[in-house]
């Protein structure tokens, strides 16, 4: 089975400012249909720069990605946004759900720059879909204020959804949640992994890693680790614990 | 994207922010509402001024004494004058053309009626100045020739005199007092109103022009001759043939000559000139303010990109093109603009009328206007938007999203 992505040699080097960065320094990998991955790593280690390579927001300096077989290292801007659209689907730390706008509206925006034309009804139809898969149906009309962070994390997952990507991206997708809500936007993970949607994801937890199927560790722009994960979490199993320790937590007060 | 997904989010970005929309369309609203006001007075005026060139009367050819008519505006500071009856009296001999001619003397006099009184203007005219003028009398009748032969104290007074010295009758009949010397009035003449230049053209006393040289003003030159050809096609001849004359007369060269000559042509297009000007200088103060309206949208626009600087990163991220962030902001611009354009036109609107209602001056709605206003709204839009909308769209991703 060809890799959905593939890595060979990978340099991403800042030289804006005074000093050059050399942020990622000859990375090469393959990730394949159905692949659950973290990538761990301490800050500054290059982790987000990988993420914005692998998402096509940025070019490498060096080397060659093939996207689903397409290489992608020297399109230009605007075909770029088109893999973004058609190909990928990103999860951000912060969210980054337009404010003033409806969890509904927010999961349509992709669908809003696709290529296909679809009809208002289509599109509407599509969001709503992709909130009832993260469990949200009930809240389409809720403004991002209204929801909580977790809530707000799976609104984001369900636009990263919308235009049916071959990978979702997500960097640091727990890193604002407390351990609770992490566990519930891990399982919404899982869930969409086990139907076959392939993940890559960056955080610096180990037990959020502990999740996935595959754990990538980079140290100072280089690869240094790729195991599979012998005990993975289940996030309903996880959930259930936090739980009854939180009832323990009352019972004891 | 589509068009229409772009407006929506546009529109929608605006409704957010009504108040700061509604101020930054300001400078538009007031632009625009200005060109709409200039416009419909210029266009007011210019139907007065025409109505007062069609109130000149016919064929008109116009000697004034010296050279001090100037853009048609004829205001006081004639002096003394340098046309004599027998001026007027050599026009008529000379030219066969010459229809109708009234040599004109003005003074400005205390008259007394009903032991009442007033200070108006004393016309000194000759019987076929009211033909020549085609002003109608409303009661009576004019003086006569015979009457300007004999110097006669009889007059026809104007609507406002009627007004201040003959409350409750008709003055027909009766006598009123000029420097102490009684004149019979004749007639009375039919209103004429407000003058462009907004003077009151119904404050005045006609008397025979002989009457007022030699019992009232005590002048013994002309201020005017009004001189009617008797037809619209010799009056440049008419012209030529009194300006020959009267450089005879008078000893006088083209450049030495104490006298001006104008034919009704060029008395209309110097007087709808004077509008004209007025209305195009008005409307360039309009347009700066329309500048002035386009760089605040352009502010604001400029504002709105930086504080919406994660909306476009994220946009972008999801795979908007450059070009659909530019396209949405430059609508967003555009709308703002011509929304101040439409708000413009209906505040224009309305002042025009609440002008034309207080000030009982006529104003003329110009659709021209409303084109322009609309056109020039939308092109501030696009021209002051478009900056700020590249600045947008030329934004990458990657920083925009990391923006606080
Ligand atoms: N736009 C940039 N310009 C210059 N240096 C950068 C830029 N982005 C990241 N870096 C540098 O690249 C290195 C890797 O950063 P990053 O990928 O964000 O690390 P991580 O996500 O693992 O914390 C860091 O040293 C960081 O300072
Ligand atoms: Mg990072």
């Amino acid at each position: 089975m060809p890799a959905v992505v593939q890595l060979d040699d990978i340099h991403k080097t800042y030289s804006s400012g005074e000093v050059e960065v050399r942020a990622v320094r000859g990375i090469s990998l393959a990730m394949h249909k159905g692949e659950f991955i973290a990538i761990m790593g301490a800050s500054g280690s290059g982790k987000s720069t990988l993420m914005n390579l692998l998402g096509c927001l940025d070019r490498p300096t060096h080397g060659r990605y093939l996207l689903d077989g397409i290489d992608v290292s020297n399109l230009d801007s605007n075909e770029l946004a088109d893999i973004r659209n058609q190909k990928l689907g990103f999860v951000f730390q912060g969210f980054n759900l337009l404010s003033r706008t409806t969890a509904r509206e927010n999961v349509e925006l992709p669908t809003l720059y696709s290529k296909h034309r679809r009809s208002a009804r289509e599109m509407r139809d599509r969001a709503l879909r992709c909130l009832d898969i993260v469990g949200l149906a009930n809240r389409a009309d809720h403004f991002p204020s209204q929801l909580s962070g977790g809530q707000q994390q799976r609104v984001a997952i369900a636009r990263a959804l919308v235009n049916e990507p071959q990978i979702l991206l997500a960097d640091e997708p727990t890193g604002n949640l407390d351990s609770k809500t992490s566990a519930e936007v891990m399982g919404v993970f899982q869930q969409l992994n086990n139907e076959g949607i392939t993940i890559v994801m960056v955080t610096h937890e180990l037990d959020i890693a502990h999740y996935c199927k595959r754990n990538l560790i980079i140290r100072d722009g280089r690869l240094v680790s790729d195991v599979q994960v012998a005990t993975r979490n289940v996030a309903e199993v996880e959930i259930r614990k936090l739980q009854e320790a939180e009832a323990e937590a009352k019972l004891t007060d | 994207m589509r068009i229409g997904s772009t407006v929506t989010v546009a529109l929608r970005a605006l409704k957010r922010n009504k108040l700061r929309s509604i101020l930054t369309s300001l400078g538009i609203i007031i632009g625009v509402g200005a060109v709409i006001v200039v416009f419909s007075i210029g266009n007011g005026a210019k139907s007065i001024v025409e109505a007062q060139i069609a109130a000149l009367g016919q064929n008109i050819v116009l000697v004034n004494s010296g050279s001090f008519n100037q853009g048609g505006a004829r205001s006081g500071g004639f002096g003394a004058g340098t046309l004599t009856p027998d001026d007027a009296a050599a026009i008529v001999r000379e030219i066969t053309n010459v229809a109708a001619i009234s040599p004109e003397v003005r003074s400005n006099s205390q008259i007394l009626a009903n032991g009442l009184n007033w200070q108006t203007q004393i016309l000194g005219e000759s019987g076929d100045y009211l033909n020549i003028r085609m002003w109608p009398l409303s009661e009576g009748s004019m003086f006569t020739e015979q009457d300007v032969r004999t110097v006669g104290k009889v007059c026809i007074i104007g609507q406002t005199v009627v007004k201040q010295l003959f409350p409750d009758e008709s003055p027909v009949g009766k006598v009123l007092r000029i420097k102490n010397q009684p004149f019979k009035v004749l007639g009375v003449l039919s209103a004429k109103g407000l003058s462009v230049q907004g003077s009151d053209q119904d404050d005045l006393v006609i008397i025979p022009y002989t009457s007022s040289m030699k019992r009232i003003s005590k002048q013994t030159m002309l201020r005017t001759i009004n001189v009617q050809a008797s037809g619209p096609d010799i009056l440049t001849s008419v012209q030529n043939d009194i300006i020959g004359i009267l450089r005879e007369r008078h000893h006088t060269t083209p450049q030495s000559d104490d006298f001006t000559v104008q034919n009704q042509v060029e008395i209309t297009q110097a007087r709808t000139a004077t509008t004209e000007t007025m209305t195009w200088l008005l409307s360039a103060i309009a347009l700066v303010s329309l500048v002035v309206g386009g760089i605040g949208i352009m502010n604001i626009m400029l504002v709105s990109v930086t504080e919406r600087t994660r909306e476009i990163g994220i946009r972008l991220a999801i795979g908007a093109h450059g070009r659909d962030v530019l396209l949405q902001f430059l609508i967003e611009s555009v709308v703002l603009s011509l929304m101040g354009g439409t708000l413009g036109i209906l505040g224009g609107i309305g002042t025009s009328e609440v002008i034309s209602y207080y000030k009982n001056w006529p104003t003329l709605l110009s659709p021209v206007a409303i084109v322009v206003a609309v056109g020039f709204s939308a092109a501030v839009g696009i021209f002051f938007g478009f900056y700020p909308a590249r600045k947008a769209a030329q934004l990458d991703p990657i920083e925009a999203l990391r923006f606080e």
